[in-house]
């Protein structure tokens, strides 16, 4: 079992200090910032290194930091036989939001990350399956951020009341 | 036949209008389409199953839209729902009646507002005969519902012409359910909606 600190110094120890940063004066969970272009390996390192086996991705969802202009991804992640959690976010430019997909190191990350792309529009680069999940492969904008527009019609039909 | 057993002198002889023969043994067998699409599903399958009974009025499920006479819909229908919703109605045969149940496909409901994926009343992409309220309608309501159908199955003309007469209600509740002809709901006449087919083609494309 291990804490957020402890983690976050085994990560700087590994793939340098300057590419992560811990916040921990929150009222939640602390978390670590991970850059885009670096989840994989981290997530990869995370889950099979001796002694953090993080083995299940608890959740992963996206937001939208509207003022910041950022969309962002969110893992929460455990390990079952180490029993420690831990919280890694990836924080985008809105224009240019896309990252490494994790779905071959947890397969959960699958549907979520579809998920995020149906929601919030973020792209996830070498993911098997990147379609829409909810809403119908012709929608038109992401309804959960927080500038969204409802579209007049669908197929002819009104959305509006 | 219980209620008719030994009432009859002559044998098996009953003066009736053709029409009236024919709407009441069209109105003692309706078969809905059996499908649901939230909690209302669920006041829906209460309906069918022992306590209420749907039975008792000749009305059982089928799945298959090509058997069925009526379709209930039960639930909240989503924008990418109704596509399919309209299609399952083109394949029933004629006549052919709808059952909106419940505030969901009646109007929306609680999505009225901020629902942009819901669409706001079943009644803009097909025509429909009883709105059932409630959120969701008691299994009473939704037999309630049926009753009215009756009625109106029961006004329904042979003759050439004629088009449906009023439906005389015999409600001593108020008028809290609402009865119109297909002829009165013509915002499904503007809808024009292309077909899931095209969802297929597009996924072939890879989008």
């Amino acid at each position: 079992m291990k804490t957020p600190e402890e983690l976050h110094r085994i990560l700087a120890d590994k793939f340098g200090d300057e590419v992560f940063e811990l916040k921990q004066d929150e009222p939640v969970a602390p978390w670590i910032i991970v850059k885009a272009e670096q989840i994989r390996e981290v997530s990869k390192f995370l889950r099979d290194e001796p002694g953090l086996r993080f083995d299940a991705l608890m959740c992963l969802s996206g937001v939208h930091y509207h003022k910041e202009n950022a969309l962002g991804v969110t893992y929460h992640l455990f390990s079952t036989s180490e029993k420690h959690k831990l919280t890694l976010k990836v924080i985008m430019p809105e224009e240019d939001a896309h990252l490494p997909t994790v779905e071959q190191i947890w397969k959960t990350a699958d549907w979520h990350e579809r998920e995020a792309y149906d929601m919030f529009g973020i792209r996830f680069d070498g993911h098997p399956d990147h379609r829409r999940i909810l809403c119908p492969d012709d929608w038109e904008g992401y309804p959960l951020r927080k500038d969204y527009q409802v579209q007049e019609f669908y197929r002819g039909m009104k959305v509006e009341y | 036949m219980g209620l008719l057993d030994k009432k009859f002198q002559d044998s098996n002889i009953i003066i009736v209008s053709l029409e009236k023969a024919l709407n009441w043994a069209r109105k003692s067998s309706i078969w809905y389409m059996q499908f649901g699409l939230a909690c209302c599903a669920i006041e829906m399958m209460a309906t069918a199953a022992s306590r209420y009974d749907f039975d008792r009025f000749g009305i059982i499920p089928r799945s298959s839209p090509r058997q069925a006479d009526v379709m209930i819909v039960a639930g909240t229908v989503t924008l990418k729902m109704a596509t399919r919703i309209k299609r399952l109605y083109e394949q029933m045969a004629e006549p052919r009646y709808v059952i909106s149940m419940g505030s969901c496909s009646n109007c929306g409901g609680p999505y009225w507002e901020h629902g942009y994926h819901v669409l706001k009343g079943v009644d803009r992409v097909v025509p429909v005969d009883v709105y059932v309220p409630g959120c969701p309608p008691r299994p009473e309501a939704l037999l309630q519902g049926f009753l009215h159908l009756h009625d109106k199955i029961m006004n329904e003309s042979l003759v050439e012409g004629t088009g449906s007469k009023p439906v005389v209600i015999h409600d001593k509740g108020g008028d809290d359910i609402q009865v119109k002809s297909a002829e009165e709901t013509d915002e499904h006449k503007t809808a024009r909606i292309e077909f899931p087919q095209q969802d297929v083609a597009r996924k072939k494309e890879g989008a």
